[in-house]
């Protein structure tokens, strides 16, 4: 037990002894949180637009400023070319486009029906779509005033739940946490146990008193430290700064991310028996293990979005149970009761992990 | 230059010798382009909608039909009672509650104006926007309809409104991410590999025994870069070619322009994983710094959310950002065929970049090693 607690001192002094290292590790999740928490927002704001109003009279006029003054657009340019149109999109100045055709307040008082064409730059679809969506409303709007107390139709009220001005940490702080977990316990315990290797030190600590499994014990206990202490911080930072809210019980949520954090570093401890140099461990992580959980585990894709055969993947993937858990916990408050599937997925496959790797944790040297 | 390609031939030999790192090499762009190119949609289709109907007419049956038409949503559950349906949401079942009012139908027909509630879960705010939208175009149909039907006239609407989508006709969102994530592909590559390429001649020693041969420092820099630019070019060709069979893109600009701007850009990234290497000392630390650094250089990009929609401070964070200008310039040169005047300040910007933080690197790393 002695040995065990030199040997644990002596893996902590090598996180501390590197002050870079650390004010990275505890730094860096911080700036990421305030950084997207306060420049990252789904809406979309002061999209780039073009006017061509080839009649330029009180109604175009009008149309035009009701566009302008919502905070959705900002103007450009008034065009007088349609060939300007073009230029403006391919520099890239313009996300939006409206021509409108000429005499349109005549056209309109006389029952012509003048047309609006709305051009959008949809090398983004969805950007396209949401502003389409925004110029549409907001002419359909003006209009209803010239259509003469018949049907006054439909008005549609939209409420934005749990999240009402749609802010991107919602999104992120659960996000940021699972990346962080992965990346400080996977990949972190991965290079550490890879360096001894390289190094030619784990010859070393093999033949040295302390029993083969307590060496891994004591490689992974710093950083498990490491990790609660940043999902405290981002938490800390999502509730403080960002007014996020935790509506379920802290203590479920905390036990739900320790169980995360050994599931991670199982898979870090897996990565290493499996390399020999610190390169190598880097590689499979990053590959492996950040970039599959970045993009399947729903932190920013949506995974009902996902082709099916990549749904499939995204089931043996824990951040994905991890984010399930942590979003109905933060932000919908739901109860225990509710997510114990997730829970015992995360809990299977943390056993599952635990023990391959140990199975392959070679206590030999070839 | 004889020295610089001994130290070439030596890096060369290294890199080939790592099976595992080659192996990356060749399959990284492939799996990059083809998994981000397909799970990296934002596309919306299929949000699960409970629609709450309280007047169960047959206006409102059609209403409820043209949601369940609609590729974008997929009536999940039909009923009249508001708590199943917050219930439902709160499970995380459906993504959207729509009700439909009693009278709906009366008070339709007596053309007064009637209020249709969505509640939309906006954990996830893109899904929750585009759900929005979709449903207000679906709902905004219907009133059309509704009201040609009443006044029996065909358009009732006085003013026409048409739309066309630009250069992206089908809206596919694959178009959109594919020339971002070649970026993304040339950038690790320069980046990440560099930056730990040196550490480690650092960590293992061995940059002491270079230190102490007759090679420059600058010849040194040469020959541990030009690999990777070699590297990053191989992949974005791989990458180019791989985007144009599998997702079908057509580029529409001209790629000699491509292939020298993303050599100004390697030159400026390069130097970012150059001036990594000289302040840190082990590779652990390398990286750690590199994917701070790369994180926020993709977030901040414009790659995911539109740079327009951040607060000003946060725009003007961007204007530092290689990769903004890089991804900028691949969706307009390769989506929209701009041409080299239009994208000219793209140039000047990246190459006035890549000078100071070369001329940063190279001296930074003569001071730490002597």
């Amino acid at each position: 037990m002695k040995a065990f607690l030199a040997f644990l001192k002596k893996e902590f002094y090598h996180i501390w002894r590197d002050p870079r290292s650390l004010l990275i590790l505890i730094g860096m999740p911080m700036v990421q949180v305030i950084l997207f928490g306060f420049a990252i927002t789904n809406e979309i704001i002061d999209a780039k637009i073009a006017i061509l109003d080839n009649s330029k009279d009180e109604v175009t006029q009008e149309i035009s400023n009701k566009i302008l003054s919502s905070r959705y657009f900002k103007l450009y340019d008034y065009l007088s070319g349609k060939d300007q149109i073009e230029k403006s999109f391919r520099k890239g100045k313009i996300k939006i486009a409206l021509i409108f055709e000429d005499n349109f307040s005549k056209k309109l008082y006389r029952n012509e029906n003048p047309q609006v064409q709305i051009i959008a730059d949809a090398t983004d679809p969805n950007t396209a779509t949401t502003l389409i969506n925004y110029v549409s409303r907001i002419i359909l709007d003006y209009q209803s005033k010239y259509i003469k107390n018949n049907s006054a139709g439909l008005e549609v009220v939209s409420k934005m739940e749990y999240n009402p001005e749609l802010k991107g940490v919602y999104l992120f702080v659960p996000g940021t946490i699972t990346i962080i977990l992965m990346l400080i316990s996977a990949m972190m315990t991965s290079i550490s146990i890879a360096r001894e290797k390289e190094k030619g030190t784990m010859e070393i600590l093999l033949v040295s008193p302390i029993k083969p499994l307590m060496v891994i014990v004591g490689k992974v206990v710093p950083y498990i430290t490491l990790a609660l202490i940043n999902a405290s911080t981002i938490l800390l930072l999502g509730v403080f700064v960002f007014g996020l809210p935790i509506r379920g019980s802290l203590i479920v949520l905390m036990l739900e991310i320790i169980l995360f954090i050994i599931t991670a570093l199982g898979l870090g401890i897996f990565i290493s028996t499996k390399v020999e140099t610190q390169q190598n461990a880097l590689i499979i992580s990053l590959m492996g293990l950040l970039l599959p959980t970045i993009i399947l585990s729903g932190f920013i894709y949506p995974i009902e979005s996902l082709p099916e055969i990549l749904q499939y993947v995204s089931h043996v993937i824990p951040a994905k149970w991890f984010l399930i858990i942590l979003r109905d916990i933060m932000i919908r408050g739901t109860e225990f009761g509710l997510i114990i599937k997730e829970t015992l997925i995360l809990f299977g496959m943390m056993v599952f992990i635990l023990f391959i790797s140990i199975k392959n944790y070679k206590i030999r040297l070839e | 230059m004889r020295t610089i390609l001994y130290i070439l031939q030596k890096e060369f030999i290294q890199i080939s010798r790592d099976k595992l790192m080659m192996g990356v090499l060749f399959i990284m762009p492939f799996t990059q382009l083809i998994i981000l190119g397909y799970a990296a949609s934002f596309e919306v289709k299929n949000l699960n909608i409970h629609i709450i109907d309280m007047d169960k007419s047959s206006f409102s049956r059609d209403l409820v039909s043209k949601f369940s038409a609609s590729p974008y949503f997929k009536v999940k559950n039909i009923s009249n009672s508001f708590k199943t349906a917050r219930e439902d949401m709160r499970k995380g079942k459906v993504d959207v509650l729509m009700e439909i009012p009693v009278n709906f139908e009366k008070n339709l027909v007596n053309g007064e104006k009637i209020n249709i509630y969505l509640s939309l879960d906006a954990v996830n705010g893109i899904k929750a926007g585009l759900g929005n939208a979709y449903a207000n175009m679906i709902i905004n149909d219907f009133n059309t309809g509704i009201i040609t039907k009443n006044t029996g006239k065909e358009i009732s609407l006085p003013i026409g409104i048409t739309w066309s989508n630009w250069y992206n006709k089908l809206m596919v969102y694959s178009t959109f991410m594919v020339p971002g994530i070649l970026v993304l592909l040339v950038t690790m590559i320069a980046i990440f590999l560099t930056a730990i390429n040196i550490v480690r001649e650092k960590e293992i020693g061995t940059i002491e025994q270079l230190n102490v041969t007759p090679i420059k420092k600058s010849h040194f820099i040469i020959g541990k870069l030009f690999p990777f630019l070699l590297i990053a070019f191989f992949e974005l060709s791989l990458g180019l070619i791989i985007a144009k069979l599998v997702f079908n893109l057509h580029y529409e600009g001209s790629l000699i322009l491509v292939y020298s701007f993303t050599l100004v850009y390697l030159f400026a990234v390069l130097g970012i994983g150059l001036f990594i290497s000289t302040i840190t000392e082990t590779q652990q630390q390398a990286m750690f710094i590199a994917y701070f650094i790369f994180v926020i250089f993709i977030l901040m990009s414009g790659l995911f959310t539109p740079i327009e929609s951040m607060p000003g401070w946060a725009q003007k964070l961007t204007w530092f950002n290689p990769i903004k200008y890089f991804i900028e310039f691949m969706r307009m040169v390769l989506l929209k065929g701009s041409t080299f005047p239009d994208v000219k300040n793209h140039f000047i910007i990246i190459a006035i970049y890549g000078m100071i933080i070369n001329i940063l690197a190279i001296w930074n790393y003569r001071k730490i090693s002597v």
